[in-house]
């Protein structure tokens, strides 16, 4: 069994082993970043290919875009998701518009690893920050809810030709004497294998609501959908696992067959979970029995305290109470 | 040496053995200098679309920073690139048909003024975020150093970059990892309306640099004789090995920051100072002085064809497709 931080750090492995342009670097790597996703790293590879570095996020993220177009395959590791927004220019205007700009002159393989979500820190280390990144032009968007996709997505991303940032969620890591859902280990496979950009997975079938999630949402709306289904209400629920590009076409295929739509998505009410609805609008209004439902949390902050941020956070009871609401009414 | 150290009124000189080299450079600057001058022209004239940020008058910053590099040799260009991606190597014909907006275009169309380069020649389409290259050159040479390359990357960049914080963060990084790179910074002493001293209260760029061990020094960025020495010492000191450097060039845009600006807010007397250090009228005058009178006419007829060809050729180029290869 494993959790998403050891299938991530698998993949990682398997990619330096595999292909000698790709190093990782960050704050505090070598002794396995904030999360262990690099731990034992810095003994397998050595000081080159595993890089600490100061605490610069602008300027490593730079260093990697450059390295990138100059040929190298760099993996950056942030102590934090909420640490992109030092990098943000770097990010946005540099790393996903260089190719672009230049006519398709240059390439950015970039991978850029983000650990997200609320998870009792207070609210400057609580970032969703996958709803800040997922419009971005250029760049695409992994949330991996699952160790197998953690590993599929990774290797996938660092494969990829131009910049991609993976999400994991920290409430996901299994890291030990931390919150975890037991749901979010797994098996994965030894072997390497890729997870297509922009394919959702459809983790559950259901004929009355469709649920839309991604990361730890994706975990709870699975929990929530075996409560519904004790009261008689068949649920699908479609993991995005890439918020860019957004597999419209799953979501929309789904809510067509259920006629009802629920997106479940961690933060405030901004980001991918306004496109979604969007989308079913566009594709599937003729087909739906009731509103496009959007459960997110309030456009504020994250709160520190324990019970204040479980009130911000999605939980599955108030995933139940909405989805009992589209189907039945009340 | 600081800013006030530099002597900016000292003739050119050049060696005896150097005559051929200099007509070269010389060759450079006037390409440019026709280059400029007639995208100002053809803007006015409403036949080039966007903005444009014109370097005449920094064109020895352009071409002695990029003499001692060889073709294999990385440079990143700043918004004011025109005559930095020249001085690299792309050609005349493909940068106008850029700024045309032309298939043909450097970057297809896709860049414009602001991004223009040519990957193909070591010229990566330029930056137009200040500072934002500081690290992404660090990058380039981390990787040619990485790959066992003796590649050398030379960053154009400005006295405005100077107080971004990415600049900062990439001298850092730059000296803590000894990457093979050479900033080389156009000191024109304005940020667009902001004089150098209204920017920070230590005016010059190498004194702040240095306190990341970056070895830098100061020169007559009007003199390319100048700026090509001390370039040339900081390329050969990255090649070997020994790590980063930064070249502080004093120099001065003859023209507004931009198309729309007539950058009153710079003293008359100042101005008028500086157009008589014009870093191609100098070069001319010394070789002049050396009895190449001859070769200074037809270095310059030489680039009144080549622009002449290059604004054909952008003409009659298709209009980008946006197709990306």
């Amino acid at each position: 069994m494993t959790t998403v931080i050891e299938a991530l750090r698998g993949a990682l492995v398997g990619e330096m082993d595999r292909d000698p342009r790709v190093f990782v670097m960050g704050e505090d790597i070598g002794i396995g970043g904030s999360f262990h996703l690099t731990i034992g790293l810095l003994d397998r590879f050595g000081p080159e290919r595993v890089r600490d570095t100061p605490v610069s996020e602008a300027g490593f993220v730079g260093l990697a875009t450059g390295a990138a177009i100059g040929g190298m395959r760099p993996v950056v590791d942030f102590q934090y998701g909420d640490f992109l927004l030092c990098a943000a220019d770097q990010v946005i205007q540099q790393a996903c518009k260089l190719a672009f700009m230049s006519g398709g002159q240059v390439q950015v393989p970039l991978v850029l690893h983000a650990p997200t979500g609320a998870s009792g820190r207070g609210a400057q280390h609580a970032n969703s920050i996958e709803n800040l990144f997922f419009g971005v032009p250029g760049l695409t968007v992994g949330v991996p809810s699952t160790p197998y996709d953690a590993k599929g997505m990774m290797i996938t991303a660092i494969r990829h030709n131009e910049p991609v940032l993976i999400c994991s969620h920290k409430h996901l890591y299994g890291t030990e004497g931390r919150n975890v859902e037991a749901s979010a280990i797994g098996d994965v496979p030894e072997e390497p294998y890729s997870i297509e950009i922009g394919k959702a997975a459809i983790r559950r079938p259901g004929r009355d609501l469709t649920i839309v999630a991604a990361l730890l949402m994706t975990h709870r709306a699975m929990q929530a959908a075996e409560e519904l289904a004790r009261e008689g209400i068949e649920v699908e629920v479609v993991d995005l696992r890439w918020l860019s590009p957004l597999d419209t076409g799953t979501v929309v295929d789904s809510v067509r067959r259920t006629s009802r739509a629920l997106i479940v998505q961690e933060g405030s009410p901004m980001g991918w979970s306004g496109t979604v609805a969007a989308a079913i609008a566009d594709g599937a209004l003729d087909a739906l029995d009731a509103p496009v439902r959007r459960l997110t949390g309030p456009n504020t902050p994250i709160p520190f305290a324990p019970h204040l941020e479980a009130e911000v956070v999605p939980t599955v009871d108030r995933i139940v109470a909405e989805a009992r609401r589209l189907v039945r009414g009340s | 040496m600081t800013i006030t150290d530099v002597d900016l009124d000292a003739p050119i000189r050049i060696a005896q053995d150097g005559l051929e080299h200099a007509l070269t450079l010389f060759a450079r600057m006037a390409l440019i200098r026709e280059f400029e001058q007639r995208v100002n022209r053809l803007f006015l004239q409403g036949r080039v679309p966007g903005t444009i940020h014109l370097s005449h008058g920094q064109e020895a910053c352009a071409v002695g920073g990029t003499a001692s590099l060889r073709p294999t040799d990385w440079a990143t260009l700043t918004h004011r690139g025109h005559g930095q991606a020249l001085a690299k190597g792309v050609s005349a014909r493909s940068l106008m048909a850029e700024l045309f907006a032309r298939e043909t275009g450097c970057c297809r169309g896709m860049g414009g003024s602001l991004h223009v380069g040519d990957w193909a020649v070591g010229a990566l389409p330029a930056i137009g975020i200040v500072g934002a290259s500081i690290p992404i050159s660090a990058g380039l040479a981390f990787a040619a150093s990485h790959q066992g390359e003796d590649r050398v990357v030379v960053c154009f960049t400005g006295d405005g970059a100077m107080t971004e914080g990415d600049a900062h963060e990439g001298f850092n990084l730059a000296t803590l990892w000894r990457l093979p790179v050479v900033y080389v910074c156009e000191n024109n002493l304005y940020s667009i309306s902001t004089r150098v001293d209204r920017q920070a209260r230590v005016t010059s760029v190498a004194e702040r640099v240095r306190a990341y061990d970056l070895p830098a020094e100061t020169v007559d960025g009007n003199d390319v004789l100048a700026v090509d020495e001390a370039v040339s010492r900081a390329v050969a000191r990255a090649r070997a090995g020994d790590g980063p450097s930064l070249v502080e060039c004093l120099t001065y845009r003859q023209g507004g920051h931009k198309r729309d600006d007539p950058a009153t807010y710079r003293p008359r007397e100042e101005v008028a100072r500086w157009l008589a250090r014009d870093p191609v009228v100098r070069m001319r005058r010394a070789i002049e002085a050396a009895g190449m009178t001859a070769e200074v006419e037809q270095a310059m007829t030489d680039a009144t064809a080549a622009i002449d060809d290059a604004v054909a050729f952008a003409e009659a180029s298709p209009p980008a497709t946006g197709r990306l290869p």
